[in-house]
């Protein structure tokens, strides 16, 4: 999905920020509002906590774009930005459980799918549906952090393997493993639920 | 060689990220040939994927742009083109 007709040269846009022409941030960060809210969104849990991270993260990143190197992608670099302000806030807030600390997920136990003996496809106009947008998030949220940050990275930002280990200080396997294990409890928590509010023929209006 | 559907489980991410080895996917592949659990867990769990990473899921909410950009020019001016330059005024 193309989603310009130029190719933006954000290093160029970037320069001339450093350079005087501020006005240029808007326009930098307008593709990335998207990430940086669902990022905030999945960490916060509620709008107006992730909208204040989401602000937050975009003057942070301006405030410090000359630290901006060019090593990751300008996304990338936000992303991470966006990253460290929630988990700052959920520290100052203390509402995290010590749930990423306590856990050893590489050493737990299997984790195990929904068993279905058949999957009828929940087309994308499901997302139309409020209900369905709300259990999807809902099943983001509730994963542990080290879950939902690599779900988020990987799946959601769509970073490779490697961007996401770099990204979360991890290595490579770990991010797999995680990743594994994430995954399938989206599937366990997600697949019942989504099988009964997908009913034969309920999306076709003919 | 045959594989018990648990095995099956383990590589469901290797197999969506087509990151495992040629071996393992083979055996994996035989394996949801005729095992419809399997499959049907295979199938739900890339379905569920491609659902969460929809731009929908987590919508911005209404005048999020207009008072993230309102914030924003108050910083610039504030910056007055000097970035790094702590004025307050």
């Amino acid at each position: 999905m193309s989603v310009g007709i130029t190719v933006r040269d954000e290093e160029q846009m970037i320069a001339s920020i450093l350079g005087g022409d501020s006005e240029q941030y808007h326009d930098l960060i307008r593709p990335y509002e998207h990430s940086v809210y669902r990022m905030a969104l999945s960490f916060m849990k509620n709008e107006s906590d992730a909208e204040d991270v989401a602000q937050e993260a975009f003057l942070n990143a301006f405030r410090n774009l000359a630290a901006f190197r060019g090593q990751a992608k300008f996304s990338t670099w936000l992303i991470s930005i966006t990253l460290n302000e929630a988990r700052g806030r959920l520290r100052r807030q203390s509402l995290v459980r010590m749930e990423s600390l306590d856990e050893t997920p590489e050493q737990g136990g299997q984790v195990s799918p929904a068993l279905l003996r058949d999957w009828r496809e929940v087309p994308s106009e499901a997302l139309e549906r409020k209900e369905i947008r709300e259990m999807l998030q809902a099943a983001i949220g509730g994963l542990a952090p080290i879950y939902r940050e690599v779900v988020l990275l990987r799946d959601v930002e769509e970073l490779s393997v490697e961007e996401t280990a770099t990204e979360l200080a991890i290595s490579a396997a770990s991010v797999k493993t995680r990743l594994h294990r994430a995954r399938i409890m989206l599937q366990k928590a997600l697949a019942p639920q989504l099988k009964t509010a997908n009913p034969k023929r309920r999306w076709f209006r003919w | 060689m045959v594989i018990e559907c648990k095995h099956v489980w383990d590589h469901i991410s290797g197999y969506l990220d087509d990151s495992l080895s040629p071996e393992t996917r083979e055996m994996v592949q035989r394996h949801l040939e005729h095992c419809e659990i399997c499959s049907a867990i295979l199938d739900s769990t890339r379905n569920i994927l491609v659902l969460t990473a929809d731009d929908r899921v987590f919508e911005l909410p209404v005048g999020f742009s207009d008072r993230l950009h309102a914030r924003l020019d108050r910083e610039i001016a504030g910056a007055s083109g000097d970035p790094g330059k702590d004025s307050s005024d």
